[in-house]
């Protein structure tokens, strides 16, 4: 049974590609619904990274190295934001330039530490835990439930984020201060904490989404090894609806359009993968135009608070 | 006086830049006037470092730069000079491929045409949503960087793959299709002349002329620009957008006609992002994108001799060039702030 087994490969590259751009994606949510779009979530995941191998070397063990990548992420996102919310700075720019920098003092720091001579680093590897019975349906259990313990937390996280954003005092805050900053200050909610904050539980996970880049895929760390995957996780927030769950969902199905490129031939496609991998880009695109479901952004997304700042 | 203090701004950040650099270099472990001798060797230190790499690496951070200052000053975000270089690249190889017995006096700039224009037709997407349908052009124009990215890959992986079929890469452009040369025994290209005339034409353009005006009002108060009745806001943002775009294609038309003579994956190492803190540094202002661009080109020529010479990772530069946006960010802010 050759297609099963390449549906099976299929599905598991699906979420195995797709789990890092979630963990991202739903961290930017939360940044996006306080009002603030983090262009620097690609300097997060890189710093994540780098943090999870120097982590993974230092404490020893995975689970340090994802600690320090969090660490990483938040440090990055500390930084955007005390720009961007605490200064009032532009934040495309600042966004930009923290990406560009992130890049580049990872891999300084890298290149300084472990040499430019090109032996790959091996660290020590996040193991794929099997969830008993779940693990064992046929075609989607391997591919859902045989996967490193970084993933099941994706899985958690999504509806507790959902619960929290439209359940709770504290997210119906965080909604108001995307949506009229103005009034929120009115009723009394402090504008840039929340803004500050949401920013940097948004580099936390981008910094676990990196870790996890390092210690659960690759196994070392590369420069640029984050690969734009800041930026597409900007694109899976829009997709998906600024809603945590739907979030996941776009986050797979980003993953499942580049796990074609490694399938397309075992399933006779005639049509060249670059064009699979440019085809999540264009459904945003339609989602943001409105033609395929409705897709608004939150209403004071990337505009600074106070106004004349 | 603002014209000043802009510029103290631009120069304070370089020196803050500056110490921070040869700070961490210090505690890196490197020593920062080595590091530092090695990059002005490498970037302004010889004729051949200031003509064949300095002066070539600037050509696409001046170009893109100034697409993005136009755009910027009308208030249009423009995130998507990237996947626009790449449209105009794509262009202008096909143009150069696919012409290739036409005579010199018309292939060149038919292929710097073709850039123009597809680097407007990719802007033309997000300029479209923006105008028509009111949706902010920050993400779309970051999406469209990943379509052009990705079509630049099919491409090269595709229809217009070399003959031979090995590398995802074209066959080289015809040499009709060419850039000439400007300083014999130098890599420098006529490229570098007309990004110095696309910056002059938007410099005199944004000054002196009706459109100009209306571009800066529009950029400076949208509300202020459209109440007053005597400005189409919608129409100029659409032409700022799309000729911005086509700035940003035609410097991925003079990357091919000038120094690679063929598309490959990964052509731009980031010139449209970069693009932002060239534009950023030079406060937006076409000339002075000239000079930022020089100075950041430098950077990036310097970068190698830096590595060679004093052990300094290269991907350090990147780093001071994100320090450099983030003081002049910081700069302007408290200049507001303080009225200055």
């Amino acid at each position: 049974m050759p297609e099963v087994i390449a549906v099976v490969a299929f599905l598991e590259a699906s979420v195995r590609l797709g789990i890092p751009l979630a963990l991202a994606a739903m961290g930017e949510t939360i940044t996006e619904r306080s009002g603030v779009i983090n262009i620097g979530l690609e300097g997060s995941l890189i710093a994540g990274a780098l943090g999870g191998a120097l982590g993974a070397l230092a404490i020893g063990g995975a689970g340090g190295g994802i600690l320090v990548g969090a660490l990483g992420g938040a440090l990055v996102a500390m930084i955007f934001a005390g720009f961007a919310v605490g200064l009032g700075t532009d934040q495309i720019i600042t966004g930009t330039a923290v990406t560009l920098g992130g890049l580049g003092f990872t891999g300084a720091i890298y290149q300084a530490r472990f040499g430019t001579t090109g032996t790959a680093l091996t660290l020590p590897t996040l193991p794929s835990v099997p969830i008993p019975l779940l693990s064992d349906i046929p075609i989607i259990g391997s591919a859902l439930f045989n996967q490193p313990p970084t993933t099941y937390f994706t899985y958690v996280l999504a509806p507790v984020l959902w619960y929290f954003v439209y359940r709770t005092e504290w997210g119906l805050e965080l909604r108001a201060v995307g949506e009229e900053p103005d009034a929120a200050a009115a009723a009394g909610v402090r504008v840039k904490q929340t803004r500050f904050w949401a920013t940097v539980f948004g580099g936390t996970l981008a910094g676990i989404a990196g870790a996890h880049l390092a210690l659960a895929h690759a196994g070392t760390f590369t420069e640029n090894m984050s690969a734009g995957r800041g930026f597409i996780a900007i694109a899976v927030v829009v997709l998906g609806r600024w809603n945590p769950l739907l979030v996941l969902l776009a986050a797979l199905f980003f993953g499942s359009a580049s796990a074609l490129q490694f399938q397309a031939q075992t399933f006779g496609l005639a049509v060249p993968y670059q064009l699979f991998l440019a085809f999540p880009y264009l459904l945003t695109l339609l989602a943001l135009a409105g033609w395929v479901g409705k897709s608004r952004a939150p209403a004071s997304l990337a505009l600074p608070w106070p106004k004349d700042s | 006086m603002r014209r000043f203090s802009q510029l103290a701004v631009a120069v304070l950040a370089l020196l803050a830049t500056g110490i921070i650099a040869a700070g961490s270099l210090w505690l890196g472990g490197y020593d920062p006037l080595v590091a530092g001798a090695a990059m002005f060797q490498g970037s302004f230190g010889s004729g051949t470092a200031i003509l064949s790499v300095t002066m070539v690496r600037a050509v696409p951070l001046i170009v893109t730069g100034l697409a993005v200052a136009l755009a910027f000053r009308a208030g249009v975000w423009n995130i998507g000079a990237e996947g626009q270089l790449y449209a105009g690249a794509i262009a202008a190889a096909w143009v150069g491929l696919s012409w290739g017995s036409a005579p010199g006096w018309f292939l060149t700039p038919a292929a710097l045409v073709a850039a123009l224009l597809a680097g407007a037709a990719w802007a033309a997407i997000p300029a479209f949503m923006k105008v028509r349908l009111g949706i902010g052009e920050v993400i779309p124009t970051i999406l469209m960087n990943f379509v052009g990215i990705y079509l630049a890959a099919f491409v090269v992986h595709g229809p217009l793959q070399e003959n031979r079929g090995v590398f995802p890469q074209t066959d080289p452009i015809s040499d009709a299709a060419r850039l000439s040369v400007l300083v014999e025994g130098t890599r420098l290209h006529a490229g570098f002349l007309i990004a110095l005339l696309v910056g002059v034409i938007l410099w005199a353009g944004l000054r002196w002329t009706h459109f100009g005006f209306q571009a800066r009002s529009v950029g400076a108060s949208p509300d202020a620009a459209r109440v007053s009745g005597m400005i189409e806001s919608k129409r100029v943002l659409l032409v700022v957008f799309l000729s911005s775009g086509a700035i940003a294609g035609l410097a991925g038309g003079i990357e091919i006609t000038g120094v690679t003579f063929a598309l490959y994956e990964g052509l731009s190492p980031g010139w449209g992002y970069t693009a932002i803190a060239v534009a950023l540094l030079a406060g937006l202002h076409p000339g002075w994108v000239v000079f930022t661009g020089l100075l950041f080109g430098g950077l990036e020529a310097g970068a190698g001799a830096m590595q060679r010479e004093a052990g300094v990772p290269a991907a350090w530069v990147s780093a001071v060039e994100a320090l450099v946006i983030l003081f002049v960010l910081a700069g302007d802010q408290i200049r507001r702030r303080f009225g200055a």
